[in-house]
């Protein structure tokens, strides 16, 4: 596995069976009355956050916490990076305080990146969210989330998703959660269909490796998981699309499309939604629908991936287990 | 002044001939020529052009001297055996008016390293809305001819039309930024495969392709002469040969980094790589290769846009577009068309020095190297091959994408009517 997290495309398949496996046995963490590990005692991590997302940053925080590491969190509102101060400096100043890893959410794609090869800082860095770029952690709960609900908790374990037909639909241009999740869904032998309106899908994305569909029901029938991608109102304003009611009519997902997909597939959504525009209330609150899980799952792959880059050899779980469930 | 004796130098890349210089004149070209009272300076077997001249200079002079100034760029250009460069209008204030298009000229002239000759801007304020007073300024003591206002589009079809039809009362030219701005709006990089992974805001080729479409058949309509900046796509060249072929006045340059790098390397996120037009595919560069040999482009032009460090060392969407390239340009053309057999020395002559004065109306400038021509010369070292240092750079950025890269030839003397500006790789 490579030092740092920046893409879902840089992780091989078994760099990525390897994080869904020791994020089963965090999830077991989760289980105990005391939801606490040793392992990163000592170490510091910064969730340096560019960009408001509580849902990201509190996941990350959870998953921190529970690994033991001190945590500070860094929000550019209301610190020195609203009155000028460049990436750079921010990236040294916490260098200069002896952080571990940086975990970053920036607006600007590209931001990990750079704060990973420019030499400016030696820190592990976690890709966050970047832009439209890429959102690797995202990818990998919904993998993992996947791949307990197609395969199994246990009978999953060391398998990958090899066949599983997903389906991805929404506003896949302006989506990191998209192009992650195309780069890491491929890399573990899944088969992808992007469902949007054109106008929605970036120019170049005949050369990802998956399908491109402009039709959301002939999709449905043929799909294992379906992944619904928030859809911002203010893009019928660039005229992306005419109107909502038209968007939710073409590629919105109710009760009746539901009914199409096969009985054991499940509706996915990495949040927010936005009810009523991607997804009705009937769909976003039914059995099939993961996201609750999802957010769950989010914190165990999160402790496994800092796990992995931080913990170096020793054992996460297995030992301490042992010594616990005594 | 004294007289110079260039001994056995490849003129054009022809046969090596002594060029003597007598003041501010060719006296005498040909072989075996007497070396008494002169300076000698073997060329052995280097190649002699007359002066560069860069149609498409940021000196960046008033107003963000902290990147460059007229004295460092013309330095920078001296370096790169330029003699003369048309400087751009978009500095603060805006070069949009007879007094500061004659201060940036002046200083030109004061510090005698290389000619400047001010590009003025089409628009007051470069805001597309009212033409500025583009014949004050062509009557000023900087004498206009060429009117851009680079950086941004004459994107009003109005407007265009109407500087394209004024300026032909004193035989001016309009260079224009091809850029539609609502294509373009948040735009990051060539739109493309790349963007699509990379997440960036895509700059699609129509949006230029559009514009030089429509500013030649304008062009046509009112019988005006057009001149096409930083032309960067396949499908633009198309337009223009297309054009040409029609017997339309348009002319059109290329950037030597556009010759050479694709959008590939902004997978780095590294925004040294930031460029407006940004880097296209390699299709793209291979279309302008054989457009600047076969004509369809008339000139190489760097489009040298100093930054600070601090504008480059940061996150890709807060950088700023551009990048130095008068001090490698020379050798960004020997590279990408002299070694790959599409141009020969006299062609690089042409296209980098004869062509660019011709369309600038730049008088003394592009001429010959024969008997009684202002001694306006470039002395090239076209076996050498270096890695590129910016830590040597004249220039005062260093915002180039070239560092480490190895690149052939090297300018050794350069010569503005007679006296040198550079003698042994070192400015004077």
């Amino acid at each position: 596995m490579q030092r740092h997290l920046i893409s879902a495309a840089d992780l091989t398949r078994d760099d990525a069976v390897l994080i869904l496996d020791t994020a089963e046995e965090m999830a077991r963490v989760a289980d105990r009355p005391i939801k606490k590990l040793p392992t990163l005692r000592g170490r510091t991590v910064v969730n340096l956050f560019f960009e408001d997302s509580t849902r990201t940053r509190i996941s990350f925080e959870a998953a921190e916490k529970r690994l033991s590491a001190d945590v500070i969190n860094f929000t550019a509102k209301g610190s020195s990076v609203s009155k000028g101060e460049s990436l750079k400096d921010t990236a040294q100043t916490l260098e200069a305080m002896g952080v571990d890893a940086v975990v970053i959410r920036h607006s600007a794609s590209g931001a990990p990146y750079r704060l990973a090869t420019s030499g400016w800082i030696d820190a592990v860095v976690i890709n966050a969210g970047d832009g439209t770029h890429q959102h690797p952690t995202q990818a990998l709960l919904d993998a993992f989330t996947m791949r307990r609900r197609l395969i199994g908790r246990d009978a999953g374990l060391g398998k990958d998703l090899g066949g599983k037909r997903i389906t991805v639909v929404g506003d896949v241009l302006h989506s990191r959660v998209a192009r992650s999740n195309v780069d890491l869904l491929h890399t573990l032998g899944a088969d992808v269909t992007l469902v949007a309106p054109p106008t929605l899908l970036p120019v170049g994305v005949e050369s990802w490796p998956c399908e491109v569909s402009y039709d959301l029901d002939a999709t449905l029938p043929k799909s294992d998981a379906v992944m619904m991608l928030r859809v911002q109102r203010e893009r019928m304003n660039a005229a992306f699309f005419p109107t909502e009611r038209e968007y939710s009519r073409r590629y919105g997902l109710d009760g009746d499309r539901m009914a199409k997909m096969p009985e054991h597939a499940v509706v996915m959504h990495p949040g927010p939604m936005v009810r009523g525009m991607e997804i009705t209330a009937e769909v976003a609150d039914s059995e099939r629908c993961t996201v609750v899980e999802q957010v769950a799952n989010g914190v165990s792959i999160r402790m496994a991936v800092l796990y992995l880059l931080l913990g170096g050899n020793e054992p996460a779980v297995t030992h301490t287990r042992t010594t616990e469930e005594k | 002044m004294s007289k110079i004796l260039i001994r056995g130098a490849k003129v054009l890349g022809g046969e090596p001939q002594d060029v003597l210089i007598d003041g501010e004149t060719i006296a005498e070209v040909g072989p075996g020529l007497s070396a008494e009272g002169a300076e000698v300076v073997e060329a052995d077997g280097k190649v002699l052009l007359p002066g560069l001249v860069d149609l498409h200079t940021h000196l960046r002079e008033p107003g963000r001297e902290d990147s460059e100034t007229v004295l460092t760029g013309t330095r920078a250009a001296a370096s790169g055996g330029y003699t003369a460069v048309f400087a751009m209008a978009n500095t603060f204030p805006v070069a949009d008016t007879a007094g500061v298009v004659e201060q940036v000229y002046r200083l030109g002239r004061e510090h005698g390293y290389c000619d400047v000759q001010p590009i003025g801007a089409v628009t007051v304020g470069l805001e597309g809305r009212k033409l500025a007073e583009l014949g004050a300024m062509h009557e000023s003591a900087a004498g206009v001819t060429v009117f851009s206002d680079d950086g941004k589009c004459v994107d009003d079809a109005v407007i265009m039309r109407r500087a394209l039809e004024y300026v032909k009362a004193f035989g001016g030219v309009v260079a224009q930024h091809a850029q539609e701005p609502r294509l373009t709006e948040g735009a990051q990089m060539n739109e493309g495969v790349v963007s699509a992974e990379l997440g960036l805001g895509g700059w699609p080729a129509v949006a230029e392709e559009s514009i030089i479409a429509r500013d030649v058949l304008l062009a046509e309509h009112v019988g005006s002469r057009v001149h096409i900046c930083h032309l960067s796509t396949a499908g633009s060249v198309e337009i223009v040969r297309w054009a040409k072929s029609r017997g339309i006045d348009v002319t059109a340059e290329v950037t030597p980094h556009h010759l050479l790098l694709t959008d590939e390397l902004v997978r780095t996120y590294n925004p040294v790589y930031k460029v407006n037009p940004p880097l296209r595919t390699e299709r793209d560069v291979h279309a302008l290769r054989e457009a600047l040999a076969d004509g369809t482009i008339d000139i190489v032009a760097t489009d040298h846009a100093p930054h600070p460090h601090e504008d480059k060392d940061c996150e890709w969407a807060a950088a700023a577009m551009g990048m130095v390239g008068l001090e490698t340009a020379l050798s960004v053309v020997q590279e990408t068309m002299v070694d790959t057999g599409l141009l020969d020395w006299a062609g690089v002559a042409d296209r980098m020095s004869f062509e660019p004065a011709r369309i600038g109306r730049a008088t003394g400038h592009g001429r010959p190297v024969s008997a009684g021509e202002p001694a306006n010369l470039t002395l090239v070292d076209t076996a050498y091959r270096g890695q590129v240092d910016p830590a040597g750079f004249a220039s005062r950025s260093r915002n180039t994408p070239y560092e480490g890269r190895e690149l052939p030839g090297r300018v050794t003397h350069t010569w503005l009517r007679g006296k040198a500006t550079l003698v042994d790789g070192k400015l004077t």
